[in-house]
C-alpha cells in the first residue's frame, strides 16, 4: 500500500523537476547568449492594452457569486460522501438506497429552496 | 457478487520488478505527455484551419508537422520578463503548480491491462483532486501579475470552478455505481459494454464538464481574448508562458483520456493491440473537443453560471437517479441506452424551451 504512493512521490518529484528545469531554462541560457536580458522599466509595467494602469489592482473585488459559492460548499462536500456508498452500492442493497437518499434528498430539497428563493440569480 | 477488496485482480507486474517498473512507467508517462501535447497543438491548428475554411500551417516539415516544435524552441528562447509590480514567488510558482498536477493524473491512468505506473485503489478521487489543482495555479498566476484584467480572468476561473465541480462529481458517481470500483483499472475491467452505452447522461454532464475544466469554448472566458485580451497569462512570457500554454494541451489530454478511460472502455477493443485502441479513442475525443470549440460561441460569466447550476446540475442529478434504476434493476444494455437518450433529449427540448421563455427562475 505504501509501495505504491512512494512510487506516486517520486513521480511527483519528477515531474516538479522537469517543470522547475523549463521554468529555468531561460537564466540557464542567459549566459550563452541565446536567451537575451535587456531590462527597460518599461517592460515590467503592466499590459491593459497600452492604458497606463489606475489605482491599485490588489483591492476588495466585488465578485457576484457570494451564494454559489456557499450552495457549493453544501453540495460538493456531500457528494463526495456519495462516493462511499457508490463503491459498495449493490452490497448495501435497497435500504443503501433508502440511508443514502434520506442523507441526499435534504440537501436537493435545499439546493431547489436556494433556486427557489433566487440565490442562483445573477446579481 | 463483486468485492472490492479483491476486485481487480493484482495486475502483473509488467517489466518486471518494483524500480524497474517505477523507472519505465515514468518514462513512458512523460514521453507521452510531451508527444501527445504538441501533436494535439498541430492537429487542433490544422483541424480549425480547416473548419475555417484555411490550411492551418503547413511549412516547418510534412503537413506542417514541426510547426509546435518550431514554436516550443522559439518559445523557450526568448526573453523572460518579470512584471516589476507583481508577486515574484508566486509569478514563479503558479506555471509550476498548474504543470505538475495535471501530468500527475496520468499516473493512475491504464494504457493497457496492468500498464500503470500506479493502480491506486483511490484512483478516481486522486484523478478529482488533482483536476482541480490547476484552477489554483490559473488563480495564482491571475493574482500575481497585478494586472487588472489578470485579476478578472482569475476571478472567472473560481466562478467556473464552483460551476462545473458538482455535475462533474455527480456524473463519476454513476461510473463508480456501475464499476463497483475507484480504481480507473478496476472501472475499465468493468466495461464489458462501454459506460457510454449503459449512461449517455452521464457521458453528455461529464463531457461538458470537462470542457469546462478545461477551459474550452464554450468556457473559455477566463482567456477571454477578445475582451480580457488574455486574461490570466497576459503578462506572462517566454518559458513561463510555453509551461502554461503546455499546461492548457495537457488538461485537454486529460480530458480526452479521461472520457476514453471512463466512459468508452478505455484500452479495450477488438483485433487492434489496445494501445491503439487507447490512442484511437483518445483521439476521436479530442476531435470532438476541437469540433465543440469550432462549432459555440463563448458564454457570458452569468450564462455560465446559470446553464452549469440550473442546466447541468439537475441533470447531473436526473443522471444519478437513473443510473440507480439501470443498476438495481439490471436492465439489458440496449434499453438503458434508449431510456437514457430519451431522457437526455426530452430534458435538452424541454430546458431550450424554458430557457428561451425566461421568466423568474431561469433569467440569468
Amino acid at each position: 500500500m505504501l509501495s505504491t504512493y512512494t512510487q506516486l512521490g517520486l513521480f511527483l518529484l519528477v515531474v516538479l523537476l522537469l517543470a522547475g528545469l523549463v521554468l529555468a531554462l531561460p537564466v540557464i541560457l542567459r549566459p550563452t547568449g541565446i536567451s537575451p536580458k535587456k531590462p527597460n522599466p518599461l517592460k515590467g509595467e503592466p499590459f491593459e492594452c497600452g492604458m497606463e494602469t489606475i489605482g491599485p489592482t490588489w483591492i476588495r473585488f466585488n465578485f457576484h457569486y457570494y451564494f454559489f459559492a456557499l450552495i457549493f460548499l453544501a453540495i460538493d462536500v456531500s457528494t463526495i460522501f456519495l462516493y462511499l456508498w457508490a463503491i459498495q452500492a449493490e452490497e448495501f442493497g435497497k435500504n443503501g438506497i433508502l440511508a443514502i437518499s434520506i442523507f441526499f434528498i435534504p440537501i436537493v430539497i435545499g439546493y431547489a429552496y436556494a433556486w427557489y428563493k433566487g440565490a442562483l440569480q445573477w446579481k | 457478487m463483486r468485492s472490492f477488496i479483491n476486485y481487480p485482480p493484482a495486475p502483473p507486474d509488467w517489466p518486471g520488478g518494483y524500480w524497474w517498473h517505477w523507472l519505465v512507467f515514468t518514462l513512458i508517462i512523460i514521453a507521452f505527455v510531451m508527444t501527445m501535447a504538441l501533436i494535439f497543438i498541430w492537429y487542433e491548428r490544422r483541424l480549425v484551419g480547416r473548419f475555417q475554411s484555411r490550411l492551418g500551417p503547413n511549412r516547418a516539415g510534412p503537413f506542417g508537422f514541426f510547426q509546435p516544435v518550431a514554436d516550443a524552441i522559439k518559445i523557450l528562447t526568448k526573453e523572460d520578463i518579470i512584471t516589476s509590480r507583481g508577486d515574484r514567488v508566486i509569478f514563479w510558482i503558479a506555471p509550476i503548480v498548474g504543470f505538475v498536477s495535471v501530468v500527475m493524473i496520468f499516473a493512475v491512468v491504464p494504457f493497457w491491462e496492468g500498464a500503470v505506473l500506479v493502480d491506486l485503489d483511490a484512483g478516481l478521487l486522486f484523478v478529482l483532486a488533482m483536476g482541480v489543482i490547476p484552477s489554483i495555479g490559473i488563480f495564482m498566476a491571475g493574482w500575481a501579475s497585478n494586472n487588472k484584467y489578470a485579476l478578472i480572468g482569475a476571478i472567472r476561473e473560481v466562478a467556473l470552478l464552483i460551476s462545473y465541480e458538482i455535475p462533474m462529481g455527480l456524473a463519476l458517481v454513476g461510473v463508480i455505481l456501475m464499476a463497483n470500483s475507484l480504481s480507473l483499472e478496476g472501472i475499465v475491467q468493468a466495461q464489458e459494454i462501454p459506460f457510454f452505452v449503459l449512461q449517455p447522461l452521464g457521458f453528455f454532464v461529464f463531457l461538458v464538464a470537462s470542457l469546462a475544466e478545461i477551459n474550452r469554448t464554450p468556457f473559455d472566458l477566463i482567456e477571454a481574448d477578445s475582451e480580457i485580451v488574455a486574461g490570466y497569462n497576459i503578462e506572462y512570457s517566454g518559458a513561463k508562458f510555453a509551461v502554461l500554454y503546455l499546461t492548457e494541451y495537457v488538461e485537454a489530454l486529460a480530458a480526452s483520456v479521461l472520457l476514453s478511460t471512463l466512459f468508452l472502455g478505455g484500452w479495450r477493443g477488438p483485433i487492434l493491440p489496445p494501445v491503439i485502441w487507447f490512442l484511437i479513442k483518445v483521439m476521436a475525443m479530442f476531435t470532438l473537443i476541437v469540433w465543440i470549440r469550432s462549432t459555440l460561441p463563448r458564454l457570458r460569466i452569468d450564462q455560465m453560471m446559470s446553464f452549469n447550476w440550473k442546466f447541468l446540475l439537475p441533470l447531473a442529478l436526473i443522471n444519478l437517479a437513473v443510473v440507480t434504476l439501470v443498476v438495481f434493476s439490471s436492465l439489458p444494455g440496449w434499453v438503458a441506452f434508449i431510456s437514457g437518450s430519451l431522457v437526455l433529449i426530452i430534458y435538452l427540448a424541454l430546458w431550450s424551451v424554458i430557457f428561451r421563455r425566461g421568466g423568474k427562475f431561469v433569467q440569468t
